[in-house]
């Protein structure tokens, strides 16, 4: 057993370190890559396969990364008691299992590329109270994935 | 610059109490980590040395010696060993992710002379992990200071009391 703590190090050192926690989800969810702006055609020679009239389906790895201060009370930069749950209302409970063009108001007008699922779950995780939310990242296959993050 | 990671795994007991903190709350805020028999998890570190490689040798930094410093610094103080009670860097505060990747970023960063740490990753579970980094400020405010200082207190009379 060791001896008395010299433990939490004074920050006196030429830096400060940053921590950052991440925290990985899973959603299942269809959709069409179809744009109105586009002739049938268009969409076809853009879109390809991802075209296809009835949609098809992906399981979607959504990592989440939450930066700010550790709180010495908690170890925490934001407790997963809060933060799983707001995941799940802000996105899982209205993105898992539905179809994201027909049942995901904001892809009504507005294509559900992987960068846009993106760019509008960065946007409904902006209210998460404890902590910043820095960065999104999706994995709509083991092949391709797309990030957003602050531009700080 | 090129970013050289090495991985190293280890296992490991803890659990999460804050004895400042009433038994009701250390319940509500740390849930079933609060378990006073402690838990383990399989923790993955991932530690990420950036540099020039050497135009003799094309390394950033020898990856041997790199691994020595792994085994000595984080295999041997905390593989097998139960976080809260075994590893005196860690007394006064919560064994939580966050608070180990800092605390492996302290002891790594002044053994590391070729090349510079850049990122310490710590996988408490494949769906869960910390990172840390150094960020630019020089001086810590006066509000994290005082954190500090409360923590550190708090460290000491757990210490003292366990």
């Amino acid at each position: 057993m060791a001896g008395p703590l010299t433990s939490t190090p004074s920050p006196s050192k030429a830096f400060q370190l940053k921590l950052t926690l991440t925290r990985r989800y899973r959603f299942a969810a269809s959709h069409r890559l179809h744009s109105a702006k586009f002739s049938e055609e268009q969409n076809q020679r853009l879109y390809g396969k991802c075209s296809n009239p009835h949609g098809h389906g992906h399981n979607y790895v959504l990592e989440v990364t939450i930066a700010g201060p550790v709180d010495p009370s908690t170890g925490m930069i934001a407790n997963l008691g809060d933060l799983d749950p707001f995941v799940r209302i802000q996105v899982l409970d209205p993105f898992d299992c539905r179809n994201l063009n027909e049942q995901v108001a904001e892809f009504r007008d507005c294509v559900p590329t992987t960068e846009n699922v993106a760019r509008e779950i960065f946007r409904r995780l902006q209210t998460f109270p404890s902590a910043r939310v820095e960065r999104v990242r999706i994995e709509e296959t083991s092949k391709n994935s797309f990030e957003v993050a602050d531009e700080e | 610059m090129v970013r050289v990671t090495r991985k190293v795994e280890f296992s490991a007991a803890h659990f999460y109490h804050n004895p400042n903190l009433s038994a009701e709350e250390n319940r509500r805020i740390f849930g079933k980590c609060n378990n006073p028999q402690g838990h383990g998890h399989n923790y993955v570190l991932e530690v990420t040395v950036a540099g020039e490689p050497d135009p003799d040798t094309g390394m950033v930094l020898d990856l041997k010696e790199l691994k020595d410093i792994l085994e000595k610094e984080v295999m041997e103080r905390m593989d097998h060993r139960h976080l809260n009670y075994e590893v005196p860097e860690l007394a006064g505060q919560i064994p939580t992710c966050e608070n180990i990747a800092a605390m492996i970023w302290r002891l790594l960063e002044p053994r590391i002379t070729k090349g510079k740490l850049d990122r310490v990753r710590l996988y408490e579970s494949p769906d869960l992990f910390a990172d840390c980094t150094a960020a630019e400020t020089v001086e810590p405010t006066p509000v994290q200071k005082e954190a500090d200082r409360k923590a550190q207190e708090a460290g000491r009379r757990a210490w003292r009391d366990r």
